[in-house]
């Protein structure tokens, strides 16, 4: 087998002195630093001078210094909110002005309003209420036709407006359903259950509903009305209808009656503006139990 | 350049080697890290910004305690998202009586510095019993513990003497009258006048938990509903400078 030879080394290595260090007789050669790390190690000096320059950079005793170009990470947000506030602002503007029984006349509101409220629905109320508006146990489903508080678009606006029994607004939506356990004797307190329960419950025990009757034409009627059908101006609940906010058990019955019931809803006037309030309330008129 | 070339002095004796970069290290800290203390616009100037309450402050150790802030921060960012989302980004003022402070961008839940009044004090209560009854996709654990242990205000003086050791400005008259606004707080029928006039008019006063007594979970939620509520923004302009 042959092999070319080897090339020669092109040129003898080039004589590099050394430090001068020596330990046990070894030394350090003194090379240069290559050319790119140096040039780049320069352009960096240069680069940091321009940057303290232009952005904030040296504090000083009261602030830092600004800058020449006046960044700062608050303006921009600042100036970011305010450019999309400027891209809505006209359709903003409308939305508030107009009555919410007239949205749905404006195809372009109408459109805007569905569509913005459904983003402030996802932000602020599906916590409560759910993703899809479906609720939980002691927060309403906004998907049926039962209403507490009314669910006309006017009434809905007021309630995402001024909020149920909330501190925070004066002109809140209050009811009180007391805890009938500190007004009723025991068994009174079970017969008015048991009535409650034979509207749509057909194995009712009929002396107590009979007796149930009586209880609840002397406590209940001013409220929830003699028909039990409830009242929206005083957010008395229908209880004929077999949906039940906080459960429709005997047991469920029986703790609402005798420890009272009094869901919150914060007032969104003190976090959102008028025309997101519109728009969701009009939003969930539209989710499909609106009247 | 002679002066450089006396760089194998240094490197020679250890002792002068740590002289001159203890020196170098001070110098650089006194640039980067002093003036932060001294910077007037360091902490924002705000209206409405007190120190915690008793019951907020029980209840901010119990969130500490069940490692809250593994999954939740406290800090909304200055991002036009995070605004929308959270409301305003969160300024330094406001926590600048937390110890720890609880700002964080691990967000497996979400954030919480403006958590106060969203939500009403039933839902908090259903949510940390059983979290997955109000949000179903929810991945957060239960809590219902806390609704049954309840607090004896036992050593709230020393907890407010500890705060005000590390730099709250709490008053010897809250001092004093720290077990009385511990259970005022919790207690809508109480005599609360004084607890109001020594932390403010934006104190919420009410049976957090509805349950009588005051436990864990009146406690965590108080602080909850105080989260991000005390700066008042009408009154606040941001610095352009920052």
């Amino acid at each position: 087998m042959t092999k070319a030879p080897r090339k020669a080394p092109k040129k003898e290595q080039k004589q590099v002195e050394t430090t001068g260090h020596s330990w046990d007789g070894i030394e350090e050669y003194n090379n240069p630093l290559p050319r790119w790390w140096l040039w780049t190690f320069y352009a960096s000096i240069v680069f940091a001078v321009g940057y303290m320059i232009a952005y904030p950079a040296w504090p000083l005793m009261e602030r830092a210094t600004p800058g020449v170009l006046g960044f700062s990470t608050r303006g921009d947000v600042a100036e970011e909110i305010k450019r999309f506030e400027e891209m809505n602002a006209g359709i903003e503007k409308k939305l508030a002005e107009t009555d919410i029984t007239e949205v749905a006349q404006d195809p372009e509101l109408k459109h805007y309003a569905t569509q913005a409220g459904a983003a402030v629905f996802k932000t602020w109320c599906i916590q409560c209420h759910g993703a899809g508006g479906q609720g939980a146990k002691g927060f309403p489903n906004l998907l049926d036709d039962e209403w507490l508080w009314g669910g006309d678009l006017e009434n809905i606006h007021i309630t995402v407006n001024h909020g149920i029994r909330t501190e925070a607004d004066e002109e809140t939506r209050t009811g009180d359903m007391p805890a009938w356990a500190d007004v009723l004797e025991p068994d009174e307190l079970v017969a008015v259950v048991e009535y409650v329960l034979s509207f749509n419950q057909k194995d009712a025990n009929a002396k107590l509903v009979e007796a149930g009757k009586v209880v609840f034409e002397d406590n209940c009627t001013a409220c929830h009305g003699e028909d039990a059908k409830g009242d929206p101006d005083l957010g008395a609940p229908d209880l004929t209808n077999a949906i039940w906010l906080y459960g429709g058990s005997r047991e469920d019955i029986m703790e609402s009656v005798a420890n009272g019931r009094a869901g919150v809803m914060p007032n969104w006037n003190a976090r959102l503006s008028e025309a997101d309030i519109k728009a969701v309330a009009f939003y969930v008129h539209g989710l499909g139990g609106g009247q | 350049m002679a002066l450089i070339d006396k760089h194998g002095v240094i490197e020679r004796n250890a002792t002068l080697l740590l002289i001159f970069s203890f020196i170098v290290v001070t110098i650089g800290g006194i640039v980067e890290i002093v003036p932060l203390f001294y910077l007037q616009n360091t902490i924002e100037k705000v209206q409405g910004m007190r120190v915690y309450t008793p019951l907020e402050q029980t209840g901010r150790n119990i969130y500490i305690r069940e490692g809250c802030y593994v999954c939740h921060s406290q800090m909304i960012r200055p991002m036009r998202d995070e605004v929308e989302r959270y409301g305003h980004y969160s300024l330094a003022a406001e926590s600048m009586y937390d110890h720890p402070f609880q700002w964080g961008s691990k967000r497996t839940g979400p954030d919480l510095a403006r958590v106060g009044g969203r939500y009403s004090d039933q839902w908090h209560v259903d949510h940390l019993t059983d979290p997955q009854s109000v949000v179903p996709e929810s991945i957060m654990p239960k809590y219902g513990f806390l609704k049954d242990r309840m607090i004896d205000p036992e050593h709230i003086e020393e907890l407010l003497l500890t705060y005000r050791a590390v730099g709250d400005p709490y008053t010897d008259e809250m001092i004093e009258n720290a077990k009385a606004d511990f259970l005022a707080q919790a207690d809508p029928d109480s005599d609360y006048d004084g607890l109001i006039e020594r932390y403010g008019e934006n104190v919420q006063v009410r049976n957090f938990d509805g349950a009588p007594g005051v436990s864990e979970m009146d406690a965590l939620v108080a602080y909850l509903q105080m989260l991000g509520t005390l700066v008042d923004f009408s009154t606040f302009t941001p610095d352009k400078s920052r």
